[in-house]
C-alpha cells in the first residue's frame, strides 16, 4: 500500500503514530486527525469558493457576450481575491429594528448547511468523510437547515423585502422537496443503498440510462432549492431589491452568497454522485484516488455549469405559476415515475442486462412524452380561453 | 457510532469557519454606527409600521401540505432499500401507498389548497 493508492490512511496511520508517541490517548488521537481531516476538506472547499465566483463572474459574462473580470490578474483570476478583501474591510452593519441573534446566527447557518453536506460526498473509493448508510436522508436534512437560515434572515431583518423574498423562497424550497425527495428514492432502488459509495458503487451502467427522466426532474428541484433563476423570485431584484439578504452587508453578506455558490456546486456534485456515476469513470477511479477525485470535480463542474446555463438562459417564473407547477406537474410525474421505475426493475429483474437498460430507459422516454403531451394539450385549452376572450374585444372594437 | 463523531466534527467546522470569516470581518472594518445608517432599508422611504405582522396565510397552507408529504415520503425509503429482496408483492404494495398519497394529493387539489388565493 503506497501514498497514491490510499493516502488517507497512510497519512491518518502517520499521524497517529507521532500522536500516540506524544503520549496522547489513542480515542484523543483519532478525534485529532478527524477534525484536521474535515479542516483541510472545509478550507479547501472555501478556497474552491473563491474560485466559483470568478468561474460564476466569467461564465455569465460570456453568455451575455461580454468579456467578464479581465483586469486584476491573469484572466482577471485574482479579482474574487479583492473582492474577499474589500468585504472583509466592510462595515458591519447591524439594522437598528433586528433581533441581533437570530440575524447574526442566519449567515453562518447557511454556510454550515452547505459545508455539512460534504461530510458524505465519497471523492474516492478511499477518500471520503464518512459513508453515512442513510446519506439521501441526510441530504434533506441539510437542506432543511438552509431553508431554516433563509426564514432566519428574512424574519430577523425586520424589513419587508427581507421578509417577502424569505417567505417566497422557503414556499419554494419545502414544496420542491417532495419531488426530490422522491428522486432520492430512485438511485436507493436502484443501488437497494441510501449510501452515497454504494451508490457509486452500484453504476456499472449510470443511472442517467436507467432514470434520465429522474435525473432531468433532480436537476430541476435542485435548481429550486438553490432559489436560482428560473425559480429566483425570492430574490426578484425588481420587486424585492435583494429578497432575505436585503440588510445584509459586508461578510454576512458574503456568506449568503458564498453559501449559494457552492450550494450550486455541491448540487452538482450530487447530481453526479447520484445519477453519473460519482468518481467512477471507465476504470479510471482504479489507477489512484487522484483521478477520482479530479473525476468527481470534473462531473460536478459540469453540473455546475448546466445550473449556471439554466440560469442564464430562463427568466424569472411567477411563484404561484411555480408552484403550480410543483404541485400539479412534478409531484404527481415523480410519483407515477417512482411507480414505474420500482414495478419495470421488479419485471426485468432476472432478465439480461441489454433489455433491462432498455425497458427502463424506454418507460422513462414513454412517461416524460406522456407527462409533456398532457401539460401540452392542458396549456392549450387554457390558451384558448385566453385568445377567445381577445377575438371578442378586438371584434367589438372594430365594430365601433 | 464513531460516525456521527465525524458528522459532529463537520458540524462544529462548519460553524468555526464563518464565525471566523464574520469575526475578522468584525474586526477589520470600521465601525461608525449612525441612526440613518442603521435604520431598516425600504429604498428610500421611511419605514411605516412593523414588518413582523401576520402574513399570507396561503404561505401556511403549502407548509401543511408539504409537512404531510415529507412525513409520508420518508416512509418509502426503508421499502426502496430493500425493494429488490422483497420482489413483486412488496413492489405492489409500495404502488399502493403510493397511491394512497397521490389520492391525498388530488383532494387537496380538488379542495382549492394549492390555489395561489
Amino acid at each position: 500500500m503506497s501514498f497514491w493508492k490510499d493516502p488517507l490512511k497512510i497519512a491518518a496511520d502517520w499521524l497517529m503514530g507521532i500522536l500516540t508517541s506524544w503520549g496522547m490517548p489513542e480515542v484523543a488521537a483519532q478525534i485529532l486527525i478527524g477534525f484536521l481531516g474535515v479542516l483541510i476538506l472545509i478550507s479547501v472547499l472555501m478556497v474552491l469558493d473563491i474560485f466559483l465566483v470568478w468561474v460564476e463572474r466569467k461564465v455569465v459574462s460570456r453568455f451575455q457576450d461580454r468579456i467578464g473580470p479581465n483586469r486584476v490578474g491573469p484572466f482577471g483570476l485574482i479579482q474574487p481575491f479583492a473582492d474577499i478583501i474589500k468585504l472583509l474591510i466592510k462595515e458591519d452593519i447591524t439594522p437598528s429594528g433586528a433581533d441581533k441573534i437570530v440575524y447574526n446566527l442566519a449567515p453562518i447557518l447557511s454556510m454550515m448547511s452547505v459545508l455539512i453536506l460534504w461530510a458524505i460526498v465519497p471523492l474516492a473509493p478511499t477518500v471520503l468523510g464518512v459513508d453515512l448508510n442513510i446519506g439521501a436522508l441526510y441530504i434533506i436534512a441539510a437542506g432543511a437547515i438552509g431553508a431554516l437560515s433563509i426564514i432566519m434572515a428574512g424574519w430577523s431583518s425586520n424589513n419587508k423585502f427581507a421578509l417577502i423574498g424569505a417567505f417566497r423562497q422557503v414556499a419554494v424550497m419545502v414544496s420542491f422537496e417532495i419531488p426530490m425527495l422522491t428522486m432520492l428514492l430512485i438511485p436507493t432502488i436502484l443501488a437497494g443503498s441510501m449510501g452515497m459509495t454504494a451508490i457509486t458503487e452500484k453504476q456499472d451502467i449510470w443511472f442517467v440510462l436507467l432514470s434520465p427522466l429522474g435525473a432531468l426532474i433532480f436537476l430541476i428541484t435542485a435548481i429550486a432549492e438553490l432559489g436560482r433563476a428560473p425559480f429566483d423570485m425570492a430574490e426578484g431584484e425588481s420587486e424585492l431589491v435583494a429578497g432575505y439578504n436585503t440588510e445584509y452587508s459586508g461578510m454576512k453578506f458574503g456568506m449568503f452568497y458564498a453559501g449559494e455558490l457552492l450550494h450550486a456546486f455541491t448540487y452538482g456534485g450530487f447530481l453526479a454522485i447520484l445519477f453519473f456515476g460519482g468518481y467512477r469513470f471507465f476504470g479510471l477511479e482504479q489507477v489512484s484516488p487522484f483521478l477520482a477525485i479530479a473525476v468527481i470535480v470534473f462531473k460536478a463542474f459540469v453540473g455546475y455549469w448546466i445550473i449556471m446555463w439554466v440560469k442564464y438562459t430562463l427568466m424569472r417564473i411567477r411563484i404561484d405559476h411555480m408552484l403550480a407547477f410543483n404541485w400539479k406537474f412534478l409531484t404527481p410525474l415523480a410519483f407515477t415515475l417512482l411507480m414505474v421505475t420500482a414495478l419495470v426493475n421488479a419485471l426485468l429483474a432476472g432478465t439480461s442486462t441489454w433489455l433491462y437498460v432498455a425497458g427502463m430507459f424506454l418507460s422513462n422516454l414513454v412517461l416524460g412524452w406522456a407527462a409533456l403531451t398532457i401539460a401540452r394539450s392542458y396549456s392549450r385549452k387554457e390558451r384558448e380561453k385566453v385568445e377567445g376572450v381577445k377575438k371578442v374585444v378586438t371584434t367589438s372594437r372594430s365594430t365601433l | 457510532m464513531s460516525q456521527w463523531i465525524y458528522i459532529g466534527l463537520f458540524f462544529i467546522v462548519g460553524l468555526i469557519v464563518p464565525v471566523g470569516a464574520i469575526t475578522v470581518a468584525r474586526i477589520l472594518g470600521p465601525k461608525k454606527p449612525n441612526p440613518i445608517k442603521q435604520a431598516t432599508y425600504e429604498c428610500g422611504i421611511e419605514t411605516v409600521g412593523e414588518s413582523w405582522v401576520q402574513f399570507k396565510a396561503q404561505y401556511y397552507i403549502f407548509a401543511l401540505v408539504f409537512l404531510i408529504f415529507d412525513v409520508e415520503t420518508v416512509f418509502l425509503f426503508p421499502w426502496a432499500v430493500k425493494l429488490s429482496q422483497l420482489g413483486l408483492f412488496a413492489v405492489v404494495e409500495g404502488i399502493i401507498f403510493i397511491l394512497i398519497l397521490i389520492a391525498g394529493l388530488v383532494y387537496t387539489w380538488r379542495k382549492g389548497m394549492l390555489e395561489w388565493a
